[in-house]
């Protein structure tokens, strides 16, 4: 089905009993061409766009739990481009393009909200790391914008400017950056994959890997053992896991990041703020909760939940830059997993067997990255070349040194991220 | 979460300060090969459950130990001083 305004129309008038389910619930086959292990929005989005750009479509997705179960569904939702670092820089930049033309190409609404992002400073000197990140992200061919105190006082007067510690000086400013649904885009992603297609194969988790000879030969699964001449893993936050069931180990510690979202109020915050000096960041989603959310926790963690500290920490950060949400109740708080790696930036990459390919080590910028990261990868899958604005997310830069994208600049160390 | 230093006993986690996986105690040669020391500094066996993983109680006694804890849980299931633990082949 397609969606359009008349077909809302048509069903609306109709009692709503026309809607069909948005992609069908195949069971696996024995073989395929190319299996993803995972179906996350970095998963689907491979699966999407091998068809779409590539013509393979006998593709299946296997998904342990259900779509949106994972860290997809557990994120704060932030869409941008404003990285310093080539590497990182042209890849968000193009991630971004596909976020701005995402919803005609898939024909569904993902909610894409390009309200802008700010980054707020709060001294001289990280007014010249932002002034230099601008210039950065201008000659990357994205948009920044140094805001001045006085202009935030008339976007956003509800900041305390005059905090005693940190007082607002000014922000770097994206207007293309925003939010986007995380279920809706990966509910648009797989209706596009399986429209083409792809099979999507849920309450399906992988095993084990059979490989003979240096030579991927498919999957094992709780569903049946299934043959294919390429495998994906794409399952940030389960990478090690899945990975060591290909004899790897990989240079990714799991640790917890922590959201919070509020009760529904009238809107308040109409921009993406984040809040340099406390390390914390808010939205507010079109329902009326406020989204927002803080750094790790910082120990390894496969819990989904954080501990408090950590949570004090981001609502005390929270009241020191916009002291008017103190009066919001929390409603719920959860923990996604990151895949962290030692310099803080992904990996999509061949590994040393053949056939098997690595998309993981998302950290915490995995959201905004879906339809890049899945672009990038359906290429190196397809064509067993590098795709240029991914070329850089190599899994031996750790061994070899070069082309670390340390985005923190705080060193290449597993627990410094 | 809490945890237990040998010394202290239990106390709040912001005590402490995480250094990572408990491997890093087992430093190789100097002259191991880069195999060996990319090995060492990068990649982990990230296991979900049961880990060892080095602590420094930064706001207590400033020993280092080495806690095993279960990361599906957050259960703390022991400590050790990391001076009694390291080169003890296990």
């Amino acid at each position: 089905m397609r969606f359009s305004a008349l077909e809302i129309l048509k069903q609306g008038l109709t009692g709503n009993k026309g809607w069909t389910q948005h992609w069908r619930d195949p069971a696996p086959k024995s073989n395929y061409d190319v299996i993803i292990i995972g179906g996350g929005g970095h998963g689907l989005a491979t699966a999407y766009y091998l068809a779409k750009n590539h013509g393979i479509t006998n593709v299946a997705v296997l998904e342990k739990g259900y779509i949106g179960s994972g860290n997809v569904g557990r994120n704060t939702t932030i869409v941008r481009a404003n990285y310093g670092l080539p590497g990182n820089s042209e890849f968000y930049s193009h991630s971004l393009k596909l976020w701005e033309s995402l919803e005609q190409d898939l024909n569904y609404n993902v909610m894409h909200s390009q309200r802008g992002i700010i980054n707020l400073f709060h001294s001289d000197g990280q007014r010249d790391a932002f002034v230099r990140r601008g210039n950065a992200m201008r000659n990357q061919g994205d948009d920044a914008e140094l805001l001045s105190r006085d202009d935030l006082r008339k976007m956003v007067p509800y900041l305390n400017f005059d905090n005693a510690r940190f007082p607002v000086r000014g922000g770097l400013m994206q207007r293309r950056g925003g939010t986007a649904r995380h279920d809706a885009v990966v509910w648009g992603l797989a209706r596009g994959a399986d429209q083409r297609g792809v099979d999507i194969i849920q309450n399906c988790e992988v095993t084990g890997i059979d490989i003979e000879n240096g030579v991927v030969k498919g999957v094992q699964t709780t569903r049946g053992p299934i043959t294919a001449k390429k495998v994906g893993i794409v399952v940030a936050g389960r990478s090690s896991q899945v990975a060591a069931m290909a004899g790897m180990r990989l240079p990714i510690e799991s640790h917890i990041l922590q959201a919070f979202v509020t009760e529904g109020i009238k809107p308040a915050i109409d921009h993406v703020i984040s809040f340099g000096m406390g390390h914390f960041y808010i939205s507010q989603s079109d329902k009326g909760g406020l989204v927002f959310g803080g750094d790790l926790d910082f120990y390894a963690s496969y819990a989904q939940r954080g501990n408090l500290p950590m949570a004090e920490h981001v609502m005390e950060a929270g009241m020191a830059l916009m002291p008017a949400i103190g009066k919001a109740k929390v409603l719920r708080s959860w923990g996604g997993i990151m895949d962290m790696t030692p310099d803080g930036s992904p990996i999509i990459d061949k590994t040393h067997i053949n056939g098997l390919y690595l998309d993981a080590g998302w950290c915490y910028g995995g959201f905004k990255a879906v339809p890049g990261s899945g672009y990038s990868f359906a290429h190196l899958m397809a064509t067993d070349t590098h795709h240029e604005p991914a070329a850089k997310f190599r899994l031996d830069r750790f061994k070899t040194g070069r082309s670390l994208m340390d985005e923190e600049g705080t060193g290449s160390q597993h627990n410094l991220h | 979460m809490r945890l237990t230093c040998p010394i202290c006993g239990e106390r709040d986690r912001r005590e402490f300060y995480y250094q990572g996986a408990a491997t890093i105690l087992d430093r190789p040669d100097p002259e191991a090969g880069i195999e060996t020391w990319d090995d060492y500094l990068h990649n982990r066996d990230n296991p979900a459950g049961e880990t060892r993983d080095l602590w420094y109680h930064d706001a207590g006694c400033s020993s280092w130990i080495v806690v095993t804890r279960n990361t599906v849980t957050h259960e703390v299931l022991g400590s050790e001083l990391a001076k009694d633990v390291k080169g003890r082949k296990s």
